[in-house]
């Protein structure tokens, strides 16, 4: 199956019923089409809306009603626009429920970077600093690895986002929850191993007895 | 026209401006804040304008540059700025290669804070104190306090010499609307700026807009840039 698949089906079973979630451009959009039958999660764009959808028809776009990344997006009914003050003020208040980002490199603190690499890829934070710093839940959703380096290093060496501890990071291989203890492992994928996990992370992971398998899509 | 100068002369100063005048009134080495999201509630005409004008040395803030063709994305490609305070700019090439080369000086701020910087700049506050950024490059150089034991970054107000925001609807006082996510950054720029141009989608009769629906109340907003084509031809 598919990385991303695994990933994003992962991550849509950590929302519930009611929460307002924001996704992070790229592969964090596809936790919407992986969320269990009648769980409704309101999710917000961060250039001002609730109540993100898809475009309900292709040729029914609003150029006045787009994402993050521009891109056109639809709108449920009972859905709200607003600036971008009260945007990030439900953001770094504490009214969003949860934020799932992509990331470059996550360390044994828990510690995120996520929007620069000095010298190679300046593209700026964004919203990322807010999202990270203030939302109740810090999903990281990314592969485990890049080009088979891993990502999951015992201290990062990019610039960090926020020095917030994340809640959890969700691979293709494992689902690893960042603790005041370290870095412990919950899951792992079908088909992986501890042993194979262990050895695509640099940093030091804690193993309990009871490593559960990985829900992916059916 | 006569019509037109019975219900308003003397009354107050006309709003109305065609684009060119406007863009003429903004010169070269201006501080600008320009609204809009990749572009999405960008005054799409008045920058355009500025280009065509040759304009040069600009300080622009604004949440992102967008692309190379599109929105404030066209300034950069114009080689119209000196510096640019945004939150993005990994969609346009562009500004990362003029950045690198030296010719353009970008401040990276995170999206959230400089919303607040606007905003504190428009609402007459010495600054905002913000968790965001404390332990990353961000922090450099700024002042921190400590409140009830949390430490915060002081981010201190940000104003500039013209608001270039654009709204869905105006009506003739200068009242604006916006819609969906259009409105962004536009309804805080339009309290932080010496002078505010307005670049509606429409323009409304007085009234047409409800109270309880203006977002923009029409005392900040200097000229409202005319429609281009007259009765939609």
């Amino acid at each position: 199956m598919d990385d991303k698949i695994v990933i994003a089906s992962r991550v849509a079973l950590e929302l519930a019923p009611g929460e307002l979630v924001n996704l992070g451009i790229g592969l964090p959009t596809l936790v919407a089409n992986y969320l269990p039958p009648g769980v409704e999660v309101f999710f917000q764009s961060e250039n001002g809306l609730i109540g993100v959808q898809p475009v309900p028809e292709i040729g029914l776009e609003d150029e006045f009603l787009t994402d993050a990344g521009g891109s056109p997006v639809g709108a449920v009914p009972g859905a709200c626009a607003f600036d971008s003050a009260f945007s990030f003020g439900l953001i770094r208040g504490g009214h969003l429920s949860a934020t799932v980002l992509g990331g470059l490199e996550v360390d044994e603190e828990g510690h995120l970077a996520n929007w620069m690499v000095p010298g190679k890829m300046v593209p700026g934070m964004g919203g990322a600093m807010d999202l990270v710093t203030g939302a109740k839940r810090v999903i990281v959703a990314m592969t485990h690895t890049a080009k088979g380096a891993p990502k999951i290093i015992p201290k990062c060496t990019l610039p960090l986002t926020s020095v917030r501890r994340v809640d959890l990071v969700v691979t293709e291989l494992a689902v690893i929850a960042p603790t005041p203890e370290g870095l412990v492992l919950r899951e792992i994928a079908p088909g992986v191993s501890v042993e194979q996990v262990v050895k695509m992370t640099a940093a030091r992971l804690i193993v309990p007895a009871d490593v559960a398998q990985m829900p992916v899509a059916a | 026209m006569a019509i037109v100068a019975a219900l308003t002369a003397g009354t107050r100063p006309q709003k109305a401006v065609s684009v060119e005048k406007a863009a003429e009134m903004i010169p070269d080495g201006a501080v600008l804040m320009i609204g809009g999201f990749m572009g999405v509630g960008s005054p799409h005409r008045l920058i355009a304008e500025l280009v065509r004008q040759g304009r040069k040395d600009l300080t622009v803030i604004c949440n992102d540059t967008s692309r190379p063709d599109n929105g404030v994305g066209l300034l950069v490609v114009a080689r119209a700025l000196r510096k640019v305070v945004a939150s993005h700019i990994g969609t346009n090439p562009e500004t990362q290669k003029q950045m690198i080369a030296g010719d353009i000086e970008v401040e990276l701020v995170p999206q959230g804070t400089l919303a607040e910087q606007v905003r504190a700049g428009g609402y007459g506050l010495g600054g905002v104190l913000t968790p965001t950024g404390i332990g990353t490059p961000v922090e450099d150089g700024k002042q921190t306090i400590v409140v009830d034991g949390k430490t915060f970054l002081v981010e201190k107000p940000l104003r500039a010499d013209f608001a270039l925001v654009a709204a869905k609807r105006a009506d003739y006082r200068g009242n604006l609307e916006y819609e969906m996510t259009a409105r962004n950054f536009n309804p805080l720029m339009a309290m932080a700026a010496e002078t505010v141009i307005a670049e509606p989608v429409e323009i409304v009769p007085t009234g047409v807009i409800a109270p309880d629906h203006v977002v923009t109340p029409h005392v900040l907003v200097d000229y409202i840039i005319q429609r281009s084509r007259p009765n939609g031809r």
